[in-house]
Order: structure tokens, then sequence, then C-alpha cells
């Protein structure tokens, strides 16, 4: 079996809140003969933050990690597993390429870091591309040992790997399918998700709570109608607002919703056989425990923290035990002597 | 601020500054008012004006009102409309440049996101590296004070999760990425 060897960029998301992601990437790297070789001394891309105040420093801030890659590997393909990251580092090396003004303000900029970074020389990819494309169903099938069969999926992109025009013209923006081939190569029964490239709301929840809460709560009823067991995702900010939010979001619009966000390479991980605790599942505050048991996968109950509770009942307090009494008889207490 | 500031060329309208300052083709003289970008945006219902209504403005060179509306700031970055306009009008890198336009002229209307923004570039500027939960913890005690309890259940699960780092990470190349960002900020255009 021939490698396919590519660049890697985690961004910070991957670093922590989706340490999962990360997990079951490298987990299921290994058996697809995929090789990643990770951005020398890499930085943040900016997410949508840094763009909302400075343009040319944001596409040089996003330009140094394309020229670290590009001096450091000797790969033309960066996989990005992060959707925010994967749109920002494709769309700056586009706007490079077609911007020749802006090209030149930021090789001026990198250069007072002594870097360089010619506009085309890499190819940034998407991991679900990656796997899609370079892969193929063909080949996953090969690994799978578990078949997720039973399991009610629905295939959430969300809204930056399927935008604006960066991929290939074979991916729909609007209604792309190959999270849905993905998973039924798995043997997973794919929903019907309408709003499978609807946005999550990104940091909205920190700015105006009540349009935050409402793009999660499309989003996580949708899957809920129809019927479906998980969320499979393929972005660290979708998995953290549509799982980590979830309660919030159900406490703002008093709804009781529990669909559990994992993400596509915990899924592949799990077809494959492989650990569930390797791949971080458990990590998610949606419980995916109950939907998991569906194909088999049993996961210890959750650690309780810190000293359990005493469980109080009848026989809690130490009362003596009495002899029973007669009547006309003395009752005598036995005294227990220790020696 | 370090940007270069350039004075205003001869009848060079808030228009021709919009589009100068957007990265690459930005289109908006394309747009024909269909209206599709407001129909497809996920927060349309929450904007004071819809895309097309403030690209109506901008040709009707106001300012102002386009500056200090709360539209680019409710816009998720989803690219919907940029996807289904069909004159191909780079609707979502039209906001960014609004953002960043209200910022300089201090005209937004909630200081709520841009504060957000700064925090965060705050953190990328001194380590290379986001850091969750210093941005988490600022952003609410200075925006959001009773969003700490109301997120209490949230906060712990991340932590006991083991999902949020303590402390941030500093990139080895610190220096270097701080002098780029400099230079950067040096060659960027503000008009005045």
């Amino acid at each position: 079996m021939n490698s396919l060897r590519y660049s890697y960029f985690p961004g910070c998301s991957l670093e922590r809140n989706a340490e999962a992601y990360q997990k079951s990437a490298l987990s299921i790297a290994a058996p697809l003969g995929l090789e990643f070789q990770e951005i020398d001394d890499w930085n943040c891309c900016g997410a949508t933050e840094y763009i909302s105040l400075h343009m040319t420093a944001s596409y040089a801030l996003i330009a140094r990690n394309l020229a670290q890659a590009a001096k450091g590997n000797d790969t033309h393909d960066l996989v990005a597993p992060c959707s925010a990251c994967y749109l920002n580092l494709s769309k700056c090396d586009k706007y490079l390429r077609t911007d020749a003004d802006l090209a030149e303000k930021v090789n001026t900029a990198l250069a007072a870091g002594g870097l360089h970074y010619k506009p085309g020389s890499i190819r940034v990819r998407h991991l679900l591309d990656v796997i899609m494309d370079d892969v193929g169903c063909p080949r996953l099938q090969t690994q799978v040992t578990r078949p997720l069969s039973g399991l009610r999926v629905a295939p959430y992109y969300g809204c930056l790997i399927s935008r604006p025009g960066l991929r290939s013209e074979e991916h729909n923006p609007e209604y792309p399918t190959a999270l849905d081939d993905l998973l039924m190569c798995l043997g997973a029964q794919v929903v019907d998700f309408p709003l499978k490239t609807h946005c999550c709301g990104g940091h909205m929840t920190q700015i105006s709570e009540g349009t935050g809460f409402e793009l999660i709560r499309r989003l996580v009823k949708g899957a809920a109608d129809y019927q479906a067991d998980v969320i499979v995702t393929v972005c660290p900010m979708c998995q953290l607002n549509l799982d980590a939010f979830q309660g919030a979001m159900n406490r703002y619009f008093k709804t009781a919703y529990h669909v559990p966000v994992l993400y596509f390479t915990q899924m592949m991980g799990l077809a494959f056989g492989q650990d569930a605790e390797m791949l971080g599942i458990g990590a998610e505050l949606v419980d995916a425990r109950p939907a998991l048991a569906k194909i088999g996968v049993d996961l210890p109950p959750v650690a309780v923290e810190g000293v359990p509770k005493r469980k109080r009942d009848d026989k809690s307090l130490p009362m003596p035990k009495m002899p029973k009494h007669e009547l006309g008889k003395e009752t005598v207490v036995a005294r227990e002597v220790k020696s | 601020m370090a940007d270069t500031v350039t004075s205003v060329p001869e009848s060079f309208t808030f228009l021709d500054e919009v589009q100068a300052r957007t990265p690459g083709e930005s289109r908006l003289l394309m747009c024909i008012q269909c209206g599709t970008c407001g129909g497809s945006c996920p927060s349309g219902a929450d904007m004071q004006h819809t895309p097309r209504h403030i690209f109506a403005m901008i040709r009707a060179d106001m300012r102002e009102e386009v500056l200090s509306s709360n539209t680019p700031w409710y816009c998720v970055s989803c690219y919907y409309c940029t996807v289904r306009c069909p004159q191909d009008v780079h609707i979502t890198d039209i906001m960014y440049t609004l953002k960043r336009m209200a910022v300089e002229s201090r005209l937004y209307d909630n200081p709520a996101a841009p504060d957000f923004s700064k925090v965060f570039i705050n953190w990328v500027e001194n380590y290379g590296r986001a850091f969750e939960l210093g941005l988490m913890s600022q952003h609410m005690l200075r925006h959001n004070p009773l969003g700490v309890f109301k997120m209490a259940d949230m906060g712990i699960g991340m932590v006991t999760k083991g999902r949020m780092a303590f402390t941030p990470k500093r990139i080895r190349g610190i220096a270097g990425l701080k002098q780029i960002i400099a230079k950067a900020k040096e060659l960027e255009v503000v008009y005045e």
C-alpha cells in the first residue's frame, strides 16, 4: 500500500477542546496509510476574529503557516481537519494568487519575519476530502470490522467546508454528499438532514445569545425530527456549539433535546473496531453512550468526580438491636465484649 | 494606529472605499438587488438591514448609517449568501470590510462583538495561538457577567472532560510573528 503524505495543520481547537478530533484523526490515519507531517511552529489562523479588525495583517498571519509548510515540509498538499482553518488557509492562498497587491504586501510583511510564500505552492484540503477523494470508499470498507448498522446518523457538514467555491467543482456547496457516502460506507443509516450545510452560529453565543441559540436549536431539532441517534460533524466549532451549548440552548428554549455530536473520524474509528476511549469518546458533554450501545460499543459509566454522596436509607442510622421482650421475663441485653 | 493613512482622493465615494478595502474583486457594483442574500441569511432576522439593503445604502453613500448598522456584526460568516449570489458578489468579505471600517470610525452599535475580536486577537498576537479560557472569561466578565453563572455547568463540564486548557501556549517564533504583524499593519491603507 503506497502511503499518502501530507502537511498537517491541527489548529488551536484540536490542541484542547477538540482533542477527541485530533486523537481520532491520527488513529484512523495509520490503518489507511495516511502520513501527516505537522507544520513546524504553526500559529493560529485568526478564525473569524482577526479579519474583523485587520485585513493585511490577517492574511499575513495565515500566510505564515503556508510559508512554514512550504519551507519545512516536502509535501504539496496541506490537510486541515478544522473547517475554519481550512477555509482561512485556502482562501488566503486564493486571494494571494489573484490579488497581486495583497500578495506583495503579505510577502513584505513575511520578509520582516524572515519568511516568503509563493502563492499557489501549497494546496489546502480538508481532512474529509482527503479521506473520500484520496483513500475512497473501497479502501475504507476493507478496514470496517464493526459496521455501524442500525445507527441513525445526521451528516452535518456545517458551512465553512462546503463554501465558498474553494473545493473542486464536483462538491456541491449547498447539498454536498461526501460525508453521507462515507457514513454509508461504514454501514450507518444516513438520515435526511436538510440543514446539513447550515451554520452553527460560530461565535454568536458570545455576542448575541438569542441568535446563537436559535441556530443551534434549528440544527439539533432538525436531527431530532429525523430521529438521528448521532449528529456527525467535521468541524470543532460545530461540535462545540451543538454539544457543549446544547444544555444552555435547552434551558433557553425550555426544550429537552438530547442528540450527541461526534466527529466523523470517531465514527470511522468505531467502525474500524478501534477502542472508543482511544478515539476520545466520552469527552462529549451530551452523553453518546446510549446511542453507541446500539452498535455494541460498551463504555464504562461516567466517573463521578470528588467524594460520592452517601446513600441514605432506613438502615442508615446505627440503632442497637434489642432482643425480643416477653411478658414476665427479664430482657437481658447482651453486650459485646471486645477482647 | 500604525496603519498608513492616505488622504481621500477627489470624488472618492464610500462605495469606492469599501471596494478598495476588500481583497480581490468585491463585485459590489454587480449587485442587482435581488435579495437572495437576505433570504438565505441564517441570522438575517436579527439584522437591522439585510445585505441587499446595506448594498443599496453603500451605493447611496450613506456612510454613517451603514457603519452604525448591526448588520455586519450579525453576519456569522457562513458564506451562504456568497455562494448563492447570482452576481458572485463577495458578500461575506464585504461584511468584514464594513466591520473594520466601523471599528476605525467607532460607529458600531454594540461593543460586544468588536471587543470579542480584540480579546481574541490579543492572545494570538502575544502567544501565536488562541486561548479559549482567557478569551471566554475576559469577554464574559466585561460583557455578560451573569453569563458566568448561567454557563457554569458547561464550564465545569469542559474542565472535568479535560477540554479546557488553563494556560496559553506560546509558539517558538513569536518574536518573528510579532514583526510580521507589525509590518503588515504598517502596510494597511486607511483612508481619512
